[in-house]
């Protein structure tokens, strides 16, 4: 027998009695999963108190771990008292607990929505399956931004790709079964790879925890084609052009509540991950080379899907395609953040979270204003939005206060995103970025004004079926806070500096 | 080869990587949806040999690798599972085994 074990044993029991708690951090992983399994005991299409008293719970809790991290910085927690390795290690940098509250806040508005549908469109065999489904998506979104080793994110990566194609398909028509089984392939095939470099990883380090595999880090054979197999697998979940063939038909084919969740955050987290992998461990990996070749993808991203956006006849198509773009601008960001500038770094890390939060915050009051549009026209294409300009003035405006927002018009967020990363590339002397960058504003100019030339046309008025007022409210409020993130981005960017992972940069 | 049989985890481990192989090919020249999905069982399979051969043969006996790969197969077997239900859905309505991107190419 090996002694090994035996001393492992004596240091966990020694480090399990002085480990800083914060039960917040699990209430953010037991609050939905409780909801998910509680709202699975008797499935039903509506079940309008259950799931607001989860909405709202899930929602204060998020904000005390938010504002708990504010005030103290970031939090490690070892779920059960149990450290790594055999344990699950939690940790809730700036980043992490941002995006917790961010995740709260987008699916309290994706599943007021949902309530406000009205029973006609609750008919279909899977209908109610939603909201376990739903629930499940939350904890496995908290679980992969909460994550602090490489295996607990493989774990939350499945159950967040198992969830978001089940909520797909829940859609039941044949459209939205073909987008899930794609889907599915490709989620099942970039998280393979993922596995494939973690284990790679693990033969080379012997842990799994971002910490002890960055403070042992050599730039080995081993450790390049493992970082290799795992940028290829995040960058196909993260739908990465040329690798974004499987988004589109999902995200326009499920449900609005559904698009707007798969395309706020779902696709964010293993960009999330991709990011913790990148900057924290394999940061003297990040050379320009690798920095500029993602940033070059990015930048065929913006492009590509700037171009499709421009040409699509189907309007969620359009808004989808909308999210291949926007997500380029969150890989132009990488090669600005290992620049040799520290101004430049700062700008470029600023940048990046506000593009996060503000893309999530603006793309899916977009899909749920979308959605408002296409349930009153009765059509998904873009020259039947003729005269809704006069019946549907909410739904329209609340897609026109997103589209300032991801167009990068002040005072939106995602203006105060792309200043930011304009100036990095003006600070760092990266001048084809700001190129990229101002190419991509013109050209989601050019997909939005396409909606709104088809909107303001006249067209018969009585053809108009009325929707719920509740829609409206929530795609406004969330279009409204994207906005109101460029007004008020200092106390949010603050936090979300905290254990930044720029290990050359920020201090 | 001599160290090929001095060391049964790696063995494990190549053979891991050459089921890899062989199951990506499979999954890249197959259209049919079962191929596919029978490619990325084969493909696990592979990965998990890899998981825990080559972490024996770096650093002995070691506990955590199999746990991760009992994970592992749960998460393959639930993910197999939602894929068969959701394809067989898709064929009661439709009657295809190939989803539509892939027909026309």
């Amino acid at each position: 027998m090996s002694v090994a074990p035996a001393a492992t044993l004596l240091a966990l029991m020694q480090s399990g009695s002085t480990v800083a708690a914060s039960p917040l951090i699990a209430l953010a992983l037991v609050i939905p999963l409780c909801w998910a399994v509680l709202t699975a005991m008797r499935p039903a299409p509506r079940q309008t108190l259950l799931v607001l008293s989860g909405l709202g719970i899930w929602n204060v809790a998020s904000a005390m771990l938010w504002w708990h991290t504010r005030a103290n910085g970031v939090v490690n927690y070892a779920l059960g008292g149990w450290s790594e390795p055999l344990g699950i290690g939690l940790r809730a940098d700036g980043i992490a607990s941002s995006l917790v509250l961010l995740t709260a806040v987008i699916a309290g508005g994706c599943g007021v929505y949902r309530l406000c549908t009205p029973d006609a469109d609750l008919r279909g065999t899977a209908m109610r399956w939603f909201w376990p489904l739903f629930f499940l998506l939350g904890a496995a979104l908290n679980a992969v931004w909460l994550a602090a080793d490489l295996f607990n994110m493989y774990v939350g990566l499945e159950l967040l790709g198992l969830s978001a194609v089940g909520l797909v398909a829940v859609a039941g028509t044949t459209a939205a079964l073909s987008a899930a089984l794609r889907y599915l392939l490709a989620a099942l095939l970039g998280s393979l790879a993922y596995l494939l470099g973690v284990a790679l990883l693990y033969a080379e380090y012997g842990s799994l925890a971002l910490s002890s595999v960055a403070s042992g880090f050599a730039p080995t054979d081993t450790t390049i084609v493992a970082l290799g197999f795992i940028t290829a697998g995040l960058c196909l979940k993260t739908a990465l052009f040329p690798l974004h063939g499987w988004l589109p038909p999902a995200h326009s084919a499920a449900l609005p509540p559904v698009s707007a969740l798969l395309s706020a955050l779902v696709v964010k987290a293993s960009f999330v991950m991709l990011l913790r992998i990148w900057l924290g461990p394999g940061a003297p990996l990040l050379v320009p080379t690798v920095a500029q070749g993602l940033g070059v993808l990015g930048a065929g991203a913006i492009v590509w899907g700037g171009w499709q956006a421009i040409q699509h006849a189907d309007l969620k198509m359009l808004v989808a395609h909308s999210t291949v773009a926007q997500l380029g601008y969150l890989f132009v960001a990488i090669p600005l953040l290992i620049d040799a500038s520290d101004t430049a770094r700062a700008f470029a890390w600023d940048g990046l979270m506000l593009q996060i939060v503000s893309h999530a915050l603006a793309k899916s009051a977009m899909f749920l204003a979308s959605g408002t549009l296409i349930a009153a026209v009765g059509s998904g294409k873009v020259v039947d939005l003729a005269g809704v300009s006069r019946h549907m003035p909410l739904a329209l405006f609340a897609f026109g206060l997103a589209a300032v927002s991801l167009m990068g018009l002040p005072p939106s967020g995602g203006f105060s995103a792309k200043w930011l990363l304009l100036q990095a590339a003006l600070a760092g002397g990266q001048w084809h970025w700001a190129a990229v960058l101002l190419a991509g504003g013109l050209l989601t100019a050019g997909y939005v004004f396409r909606v709104f030339r088809a909107s303001f046309l006249q067209g018969a008025e009585d053809r108009f079926t009325d929707t719920p007022l509740g829609w409206d409210v929530v795609a406004l409020l969330l279009a409204g806070m994207a906005i109101m993130l460029g007004l008020l981005s200092t106390g949010p960017l603050d936090v979300m500096r905290f254990g930044a992972l720029l290990q050359r940069g920020i201090t | 080869m001599t160290t090929l049989l001095q060391s049964a985890p790696l063995f494990y481990a190549l053979v891991g990587a050459l089921l890899v192989a062989i199951a990506f090919t499979a999954f890249a020249a197959h259209t049919h949806v079962l191929r596919r999905l029978l490619a990325f069982n084969v493909m696990g399979t592979g990965s998990f040999l890899i998981l825990v051969g080559l972490a024996q043969h770096t650093r002995g006996p070691d506990p955590v690798p199999q746990a991760l790969v009992l994970t592992g197969i749960v998460v393959a077997v639930a993910s197999t599972a939602l894929a068969l239900v959701v394809f067989r859905r898709w064929y009661e309505a439709t009657g295809h085994v190939v989803l539509p991107e892939d027909e026309r190419a």
